[in-house]
């Protein structure tokens, strides 16, 4: 029954699911498909996201930002991080400059990451090569990409049931996130390093998520990774911010006393 | 039983010559082969000076000043010595690997064809000489052991002389030291003494070891030779009457290929993770590429991936980037330039599958958590149909190594290849940055000018002094922006040891007025941005 009912919800989101998850569903309803029809994200981004994480089958962009602050290579580490460290395998098309030691702090497994650096003028063909096998792809836009090919990329999408994450303007995106802004911390004149960056990142959809949402978010964080509660404070320069030390006052009286 | 007749090919000083053959060091000069300190072999000219084996390295460079010191290595003879097996398998059959350096064979055979003992060894020095290069001289006795001491005099001992030519030899020739110690100290110099002595008394008082010493010294040498087995041919070629033009039919004739491939290795209970397919076209042009696995190879994964490497060529969109790393070349017939592939003029004529790396198939085996699962050969096709469109060199995976800067600390491989890192992570290395990372590490470092509150270019001092404080930040384009933060300098002296690596920077981390930071660093008076938090 428990069977009957996930096929069910997985025909009412107009996806055509692969012979696996067919096969997760009849051995069992505890790998049933709700697990795997959706992959995660962290937490604070998964409040954005109009099914909560990275639903198969969607589009989701990333705006690398008209201006300054950019953070779009820590926004495609934010995306990605949940879903590799649960063992989803990725593909980064069309960036050169992708930080991966970064990634490796971030949680994202390196070895179910693949790099195209440069894809070339058969970008469309790798791209919906990588559509076929691997989870999350994402890519680079390359100027000039016409309506018709992003509209059978993005059903080619839909059929394979990858989350394909185009970074750059898209049409027909289900999802737009965006940085807009953010501010390191930790850095002083001469002194202290980069130790966090607090950022918002706007997510702007369609249909029933076309409200813009905002969240805020350490990307990254003090430890390298990304999340976690904005509002904690942290201490600029690596030196300790001066307080009060609540018994310097009877320590006084004592002089006195004596 | 009289021993059979035996001919020893004998490569004097093979070491040395195995070494000029691998490394290139002259073996005219004086050469010295070394292991654990001592001289295992050395050159003529190193002989001519006094050079002798079991010498310390140091006695030797003292005997000879102009001594080259090559490190022993067991494969590397192994190795060099496998093309004269080859070469002295064409005119001899059934060869048998004594040791690097030396090979026997049935002595039988060919004397009868070349007619004459010493028409057979001319024969074989002659044709090593000239397929591979290398001198060498033949022994042939009755036994291994004797033909082996007559390969080193080049001399053919005449059949049931055997004994009288081991009588005069030297003990030390029995190639076992405390045995000829002994031998020597009980007043016994020759092979000929110490076989005089009666067999049972020498087992009864020395040991098995020593009876079977005895036993050759007195040429009762019966040991058959164990003949190498030429490795079994395992490549399959198939030839088109009808070059084959189009994609389709190409990977047609590929399946009944890679079937009759498969069903080869499956027969020599063997299987297949590195295979190399090779296509010619009708005009000669060439195209071959090593494809490589880390499960093993499937009939159906080998037609795919020919299917891949012609659509590719065939339609004439693949170009391989880095192209000289060995797993991909290409050899087009014209002048054309290397490292593009250009689109064949003719169809294909011949096919042909090489598995270059094969293993006794003993079933394959799943991970435990299901790793190498279904997902795992999905993603792995998609790659590598990628990697078909593309070149071998396109798809890439990082692999976490130590380093100083972001860009040190990864190296790329491509796809399918062993992940192995240049540097690694431990012991630590001072000087990295602690975590964040910068999230875009740009693979060509831009240059970019700092200047201070007065406007100058800001400058670090032999002892690590800053000019003036960072206060304007100018990348190559784009107005120049306020620095509203900045620490540093981070020295880093590389590799100052070897004049063409070495690096001597000064970092810095900067944050700038509108929300970038950066990475930059200055070296030589230029500074450049190495990476971004972006």
């Amino acid at each position: 029954m428990a069977g009957l009912e996930s096929l069910r919800s997985a025909a009412l989101a107009g996806l055509v699911r692969r012979a696996s998850d067919y096969a997760d569903t009849a051995t069992g309803p505890a790998g049933g498909s709700g697990v795997h029809r959706v992959l995660p994200v962290l937490p604070e981004l998964s409040r954005v996201l109009p099914s909560r994480g990275l639903r198969r089958g969607s589009t989701i962009a990333i705006l690398p930002g008209q201006s300054w602050p950019a953070g779009g290579s820590s926004l495609v580490l934010a995306l990605l991080a949940e879903a590799s460290r649960s063992g989803s395998w990725c593909a980064v098309v069309g960036v050169p400059a992708f930080g991966a030691v970064a990634a490796a702090q971030v949680g994202i497994a390196l070895d179910r990451l693949a790099l195209v650096p440069y894809p070339g003028p058969e970008w469309p063909t790798v791209v919906a090569a990588l559509f076929d096998g691997v989870d999350v792809v994402v890519s680079a836009v390359p100027t000039g990409v016409s309506g018709s090919i992003a509209k059978r990329l993005g059903a080619r999408v839909r059929q394979r049931g990858c989350v394909f994450v185009p970074y750059g303007r898209w049409e027909g995106a289900d999802v737009t996130l965006q940085v807009v802004r953010g501010a390191w911390e930790g850095l002083g004149q001469g002194r202290g390093r980069l130790r966090r960056r607090q950022v918002s990142i706007s997510a702007r959809g369609r249909g029933a998520a076309s409200r813009v949402k905002e969240v805020k978010i350490w990307m990254p964080a003090a430890s390298g990774r990304f999340g976690g509660v904005v509002g904690d404070p942290v201490q600029i320069g690596g030196r300790p911010a001066l307080t009060l030390v609540p018994g310097l006052a009877e320590i006084d009286s004592v002089d006195e006393a004596v | 039983m009289r021993p059979p007749r035996t001919l020893l090919v004998w490569c004097p000083d093979w070491p040395v010559v195995a070494a000029e053959i691998v490394e290139g060091v002259p073996s005219h000069t004086p050469v010295a082969v070394l292991q654990a300190n001592r001289v295992v072999a050395c050159s003529e000219a190193a002989r001519a000076g006094g050079v002798r084996r079991g010498l310390r390295k140091r006695e030797a460079q003292s005997r000879c000043p102009r001594l080259t010191v090559v490190q022993h290595d067991e494969g590397r003879d192994a190795r060099a010595f496998e093309q004269v097996v080859a070469a002295v398998e064409e005119i001899v059959a059934g060869v048998e690997v004594v040791r690097p350096g030396a090979c026997a064979a049935g002595a039988r055979g060919p004397v009868r064809y070349f007619g004459g003992e010493e028409r057979a060894a001319e024969q074989i020095v002659e044709h090593v000489a000239q397929s591979c290069a290398v001198e060498c001289q033949v022994g042939i006795a009755d036994g291994v052991f004797a033909a082996g001491l007559a390969a080193r005099v080049g001399r053919l001992v005449p059949a049931g002389g055997t004994r009288e030519f081991l009588a005069g030899i030297d003990v030390a020739a029995l190639d076992r030291p405390p045995l000829t110690d002994l031998l020597r100290r009980l007043g016994l110099g020759t092979l000929g003494a110490f076989a005089a002595l009666p067999a049972a008394d020498v087992l009864t008082r020395f040991g098995f070891d020593a009876a079977l010493a005895h036993r050759l010294a007195a040429g009762h040498d019966t040991r058959p030779l164990v003949v190498r087995r030429p490795p079994p041919d395992l490549d399959v070629t198939a030839a088109y009457d009808e070059p084959l033009e189009r994609v389709d039919v190409a990977a047609f004739a590929a399946r009944a290929l890679a079937e009759r491939l498969h069903e080869r290795l499956a027969g020599h209970g063997l299987a297949c993770t590195r295979l190399g397919i090779e296509a010619v076209t009708a005009h000669g042009e060439e195209l071959h590429r090593v494809w490589r696995h880390d499960g093993l190879l499937t009939a159906a994964a080998i037609a795919d991936r020919v299917r891949w490497q012609l659509d590719g060529w065939l339609s004439g969109t693949s170009r391989d980037r880095a192209g000289h790393d060995g797993t991909g070349r290409c050899r087009p017939s014209g002048g054309e330039r290397q490292g593009e592939w250009a689109r064949p003029t003719a169809g294909i004529a011949r096919l042909r599958l090489v598995p270059d790396g094969v293993l006794r198939h003993a079933g394959l085996q799943p991970g435990l958590w299901g790793e190498t699962g279904e997902e795992r050969e999905r993603a792995h096709r998609a790659l590598s149909r990628v990697q078909g469109l593309l070149g071998p060199t396109a798809v890439l995976t990082a692999v976490l190594g130590g380093g100083r800067s972001p860009a040190d600390q990864v190296r790329l491989v491509p796809w399918g290849d062993e992940r192995t890192t240049a540097r690694p992570g431990e012991p630590p290395w001072p000087g990295q940055f602690p975590p964040p990372a910068p999230a875009a590490v740009l693979p060509e470092p831009m240059p970019a000018t700092v200047l201070d509150v007065g406007g100058e270019p800001v400058v670090v001092s032999a002892r690590l002094v800053v000019s003036g404080a960072p206060a304007r930040f100018v990348g190559d384009t784009g107005p120049p922006v306020e620095i509203s933060g900045w620490a540093g300098p981070w020295p880093v002296d590389e590799r100052w040891w070897s004049s063409a690596e070495a690096r001597r920077r000064a970092r810095f981390q900067v944050s700038l007025a509108d929300g970038r930071a950066m990475l930059l660093s200055l070296a030589a008076g230029r500074w450049s941005v190495e990476a971004i938090y972006d």
